[in-house]
């Protein structure tokens, strides 16, 4: 659109241009911003309406000046090169590195943060289960809290109804969730991608509308209680129930509660941990490489003999399954659940993870889960604008770098050091 | 179901269903033209809500006190601006992704509706919000003593009336001006109507704010009629609409009307039948099965993938 290199008059077009932008900013932000309803009346805000046109304006004629700079030299991108190259020689001392990193992370943070790191690695799961279906296989899921609410309630219910422990619970829910997954997969998967967007989302929304209404079964709104898991046998509690004993009592320490975190936060990092290796594996076997074909190319796919429903079911059923089993871990952490943890915002925020790490990278979405969690319980003020924030993150990242801030790598050939 | 109720569930029904008739409007005709689901178009209505509010708010402020004048006025500002919205939208999260992959459109749409909805909730407050109902009179039918009778109120009666004559208004545009042709000459075939000189990108920002318009008349009436609206009451009704569009064919206009017909009605009968708690899994459910079994919808043509 702009010429490069015009001098007083491209500055003078860059001008106009934001001029106009700004006008109609103000035009839509007037009535929203400008004034507030309170009661039947209005409270008028006039400069905020102003303030943020005269942004707008400002972005506009930097965005112009901006794209009309020369391209960057090629030196960056060599740059870039190199160090994705040094990457993957160091790739798996970076892994152990991070790995030792993650392991002796709880002993130095305090139980607060404790806690945020477990409800960090809870998003991993669920982000990881969640690129398997959008980064890897391309199929948009808007109702993958639904699967996450099977495996929660999974584990909450079947502990009221028929006594089963959190180990039962985590194949039970987990078998589940992916039972789920397949009964919807199965006839919406032969679909058009762009429904199984809308299906999904309005599976979403009736898991979470029945859950809420069937009182007599699922308690409603009041919600369910989740005990927390024990290890053999040991409980964590500070007294033991009949014919139990507690971790303490057993290796003869002083009370404390942080044991329990502490040992729900490994028994989290080795599901991830194995999460991690089992998608790494299934990216290089044929299903993982029909997923990524089917994504790029459903037709071509076909005449090569690749059945398009039962790969995506695959797809589908190991997402489901893993956002299944992120619900157990949920539902055991916070001790209790109930249907406000399962709106359509938690299956926006599970999306914003894999878009800003970019779709089917494990690396980058891990990155952004652990960011994307623990930077809102760091910025108190910045909670409030979060759901703002993952919206323009997702315009955006669609614009300017589909691929995510990482991007995804495959695997390719090098010449060796001999030839 | 005694007589009285179900022609009451009906008349609702009939109601509701042109509501979402009016939204379906907007999601049929981008689908029909670019081929992707608007999933801000819900939170497009929202906004309308939000407007129509503030602007009946500062006419009473104003002073103005006719209701005819009132109603048109505040409908006029709110298609304005609301148009306004539909346009922006399309230009800001959809035109640079034209020639992305099919995911990318999607994930845009949705980042936008998150962007109006939180936009809104930080601008406005997250409570419930009200206006004071001024069209209060009603008709009442059948009556046959006290509680025997089947009422009709005269904001219902806008309701249907104006949503005929929107859906008129945009038959017409269609079908009889140079616009309206350009419009179903892109929606056939992007690239033979370019080349005998349709400009695709105006047609498309057209489409969009005459989606957005129609919106606005829906958004309108429903706040006159019901008079309390949050931020979130996009998500729901936009879902309902669009399955509407679905159910009807999507990318047909007449569909679209008729499929808002069908769901509103249905939607009310099962309210009045079976309860009034399960009335939004219904809705979905249906959209599921829709989907499932008849997928190109009551008018639509099936959809042929050519490489």
């Amino acid at each position: 659109m702009n010429g490069s290199g015009e001098g007083a008059h491209g500055v003078g077009r860059w001008l106009r241009e934001a001029a106009i932008t700004g006008g109609i900013a103000f035009l839509l932000f007037a009535p929203i911003t400008g004034v507030t309803l309170s009661g039947y009346t209005l409270e008028g805000h006039w400069q905020r309406p102003l303030w943020l046109a005269v942004w707008v304006a400002v972005g506009r004629f930097l965005w112009s000046w901006f794209r009309a700079r020369p391209r960057p030299s090629p030196a960056l991108s060599r740059l870039s090169g190199a160090f994705s190259l040094w990457l993957d020689d160091h790739r798996t001392h970076l892994i152990l590195i991070l790995l030792l990193g993650a392991m002796i992370l709880p002993w130095f943070i305090g139980k607060y943060w404790l806690n945020v790191a477990i409800l960090a690695w809870i998003y991993v799961l669920l982000a990881l289960g969640l690129n398997i279906v959008v980064g890897l296989a391309g199929l948009l899921d808007l109702g993958f809290v639904a699967f996450y609410a099977v495996g929660a309630y999974g584990y909450a219910l079947g502990h009221q109804y028929l006594g089963l422990s959190f180990w039962a619970a985590l194949p039970f829910g987990a078998l589940l969730a992916a039972c789920f997954g397949v009964m919807l997969g199965f006839p919406v998967l032969r679909m058009h991608g762009d429904y199984l967007a809308i299906v999904t989302l309005g599976f979403g929304e009736i898991i979470r509308l029945v859950i809420n209404n069937w009182m007599s079964f699922t308690g409603g709104p009041n919600g369910v209680r989740a005990p927390f898991p024990s290890l053999f046998g040991i409980d964590f509690g500070r007294r033991a129930a009949p014919g139990h004993v507690t971790f303490h009592e057993y290796f003869n320490l002083p009370y404390s509660n942080e044991y329990r975190d502490i040992f729900f936060y490994f028994l989290l990092l080795i599901v991830v941990s194995g999460m991690v290796f089992l998608v790494r594996r299934l990216r290089r076997m044929p299903l993982g490489r029909n997923w990524e074909a089917l994504r790029e190319d459903e037709i071509a796919c076909r005449a090569l003999g690749i059945q398009p429903v039962t790969v995506k079911l695959s797809a589908f059923g190991l997402g489901a399954m893993t956002g299944g089993l992120g619900g157990v871990f949920f539902a055991a952490s916070q001790g209790f659940v109930n249907p406000t943890s399962f709106t359509f915002m938690e299956s926006a925020h599970i999306l914003a993870i894999v878009i800003l790490g970019g779709m089917g990278s494990t690396g980058g979405v891990i990155a952004a889960a652990v960011l994307l969690t623990v930077l809102p319980e760091a910025l108190r003020d910045f909670a409030e604008y979060r759901g703002l924030l993952f919206g323009c993150a997702m315009v955006l990242m669609m614009v300017w770098r589909p691929k995510g801030l990482m991007g995804m790598r495959r695997a390719r050939f090098r010449r060796s050091g001999v030839a | 179901m005694s007589f009285h109720i179900f022609v009451q569930q009906v008349v609702n029904g009939l109601v509701l269903g042109s509501v979402y008739g009016l939204i379906a409007v907007g999601y049929t005709m981008v689908y029909g033209i670019i081929g992707m689901i608007n999933f801000a178009h819900g939170d497009v209505y929202m906004i309308a809500a939000y407007l129509t509010a503030i602007f009946l708010a500062a006419l009473t402020l104003l002073g103005v006190q006719s209701p005819p004048v009132i109603i048109l006025l505040v409908l006029l500002l709110t298609i304005a601006v609301t148009a306004l919205y539909g346009w922006s939208v399309e230009r800001i999260a959809y035109r640079p992704l034209r020639h992305s992959t099919r995911l990318a459109p999607l994930i845009s749409a949705i980042g936008m509706s998150l962007i109006l909805q939180n936009y809104v909730r930080l601008s406005q407050g997250g409570r419930t919000q009200g206006t004071p109902t001024f069209l209060d009179g009603s008709v009442r039918l059948f009556e046959q003593g006290p509680d025997q009778f089947v009422q009709i109120t005269h904001a219902q009666i806008l309701i249907v009336v104006m949503a005929v004559l929107g859906m008129g208004v945009l038959w017409y545009l269609m079908q009889a001006t140079a616009m309206g042709r350009a419009c179903r000459a892109v929606q056939q075939d992007r690239i033979m109507a370019s080349l005998l000189g349709v400009d695709g990108d105006r047609v498309i920002s057209l489409v969009f704010v005459l989606g957005a318009s129609m919106a606005a008349v829906a958004g309108t009436l429903v706040t006159f009629n019901y008079g309390s609206f949050d931020f979130f009451i996009g998500f729901v009704t936009g879902i309902k609409a669009f399955t509407a569009a679905v159910l009807g064919g999507i990318g047909s206009l007449p569909g679209a009307m008729l499929g808002g017909l069908v769901l509103g009605l249905s939607e009310s009968i099962f309210s009045g039948l079976v309860n009034t708690d399960y009335k939004d899994v219904f809705a979905f459910s249906l959209l599921v099965l829709v989907l499932i079994f008849r997928p190109s919808g009551l008018l639509g043509r099936p959809e042929v993938e050519k490489v």
